[in-house]
């Protein structure tokens, strides 16, 4: 029982897989710019809005952070029809994936909100500093500070869970992968490959994250 | 879809179903904790690997980092599909019941190794350095010294990690594993409108989920307040 590695069958087949890779950063980009809007806004509610708004938003939340991505996206995409809402496989993942980092991202940011510390903004508001003032030189900076590494590290969660579109046939990186193991049958090759891609991508992504939070954000972030 | 859920409801609640949905319930609970359990005994050596020093143990140093790096970088599913298929190349009648027991003991290990690295690393250097004056060996040191001290900041985010990873190994029902997702899946096939078969099953993850965050959460604050309480 032996079996021969023959990566020479898949190389054709690697502008397709980089293809791939790009629509996966692509829905990772999208979803997680929706997540963010959403993830403020909830957060933003829960630290100062009105208590029934953040019992709402709580419940969204708790929902969305104790299920799987994977079910919620097959509810989107094969219940919703019934009720009238027909999604493309692809808007289906998109929008289960946004949704789902919305809630986690409120909760990443409820924390960073609640980092900035009560004394700091006293002591702004001793030195006369404007309410515009306070926000802009002294909760912004902190807030970014201590968000921007626990935000960049689920980003790169999010460009890994990408690769669930391929249970609804998006052909992102591992759609693409399945596609190929089909076509050529070499599945051990096509999937090292494929995981291999992977790798580079979040490191190289992880390496940007970190050199730009470093610089813009003097957050201290480690990339290994 | 609310009165269809509720002239559906009849068929759906039957004893084989209830059933059913239990055992594959199981199978979730059984496929995470497995790995978890597993994973963190082949983490904490990863992580024991790491705090070695000296030359000759470079391979080892690199060996446990590339595995935790490549694990904690490669998505669930490409994980599961390529251990799949090297199962079904050399060991073609393994039950794929085991099949994702390994994928997800993999996964768990270069997680967890990373949680237990940064527990070890939170014991201040004295104590290491007091160990090894009185002669500890490295494991002598991290059983007798290190871990009694280390397992409170390990346990909550372990912890927190397994409820995580609860929600991920429904990606098992892609190879067939008959676990919750693909129960509900298996229920859809059955005739039930999705939104009843997939709403069951969401409710599921959520009951056995959520009341386990609480503990993690109760769990994580006694231990942090017990250790800021240490004299």
């Amino acid at each position: 029982m032996s079996y021969v590695l023959q990566y020479g069958q898949i190389w054709p087949y690697l502008p397709r897989l980089l293809d791939g890779a790009l629509l996966s950063i692509q829905i990772a980009v999208l979803a997680f710019c929706g997540g963010l809007l959403i993830g403020t806004a909830c957060a933003a509610v829960k630290s100062f809005g009105p208590r029934w708004l953040a019992a709402i938003v709580g419940v969204y939340v708790t929902f969305f952070i104790n299920t799987p991505q994977l079910v919620q996206i097959y509810f989107l995409y094969f219940a919703l029809p019934d009720s009238g809402i027909l999604l493309s496989s692809y808007n289906a993942v998109v929008l289960g994936m946004t949704l789902n980092a919305g809630a986690y991202l409120t909760e990443i940011q409820r924390a960073g909100f609640e980092s900035a510390r009560r004394s700091e903004l006293e002591a702004a508001e001793v030195l006369g500093f404007s309410r515009l003032q306070q926000i802009r030189y002294v909760i912004l900076p902190h807030v970014a500070q201590v968000l921007f590494p626990p935000l960049s590290n689920h980003f790169i969660i999010m460009t890994l869970g990408t690769s669930m579109a391929a249970v609804f046939g998006v052909e992102e990186l591992t759609g693409e992968a399945l596609n190929i193991n089909a076509l050529t049958f070499r599945s051990i090759e096509v999937f090292s490959i494929t995981a291999g891609i992977y790798v580079v991508l979040t490191l190289v992504a992880s390496v940007l994250l970190a050199l730009f939070g470093r610089f813009a954000f003097r957050a201290r972030m480690r990339i290994a | 879809m609310l009165s269809q859920i509720i002239s559906e409801w009849p068929e759906f609640a039957t004893y084989y179903n209830l059933v059913f949905l239990a055992k594959a319930a199981g199978t979730t609970l059984a496929l995470s904790a497995l790995g978890v359990i597993l994973g963190s005994i082949l983490g904490l050596a990863l992580a024991v690997a790491r705090t070695t020093r000296g030359l000759a143990l470079v391979p080892l140093r690199a060996l446990a980092f590339t595995f935790t790096e490549i694990f904690r970088r490669v998505p669930f599913l490409v994980t599961l599909m390529l251990t799949f298929f090297i199962f079904q190349m050399f060991f073609a009648d393994t039950s794929l019941f085991i099949v994702a027991a390994v994928t997800t003991t993999l996964i768990a290990a270069a997680f967890l190794s990373e949680i237990i690295r940064g527990g070890l690393n939170s014991v201040h250097r004295n104590q290491w350095e007091a160990a090894e004056t009185m002669n500890f060996s490295l494991l002598q040191t991290i059983r007798y010294v290190i871990l009694p001290q280390a397992w409170r900041l390990i346990l909550p985010p372990a912890f927190g990690f397994f409820i995580l990873f609860i929600k991920d190994t429904a990606l098992a029902s892609q190879i067939g594993v008959v676990e919750l997702t693909y129960a509900g899946k298996v229920l859809n096939n059955k005739g039930f409108s999705p939104a009843l078969a997939f709403g069951a099953v969401l409710v599921i993850y959520f009951v056995i989920s959520y009341p386990l965050a609480r503990l993690g959460a109760a769990l994580e604050a006694r231990l942090a307040s017990s250790r800021h309480h240490r004299p």
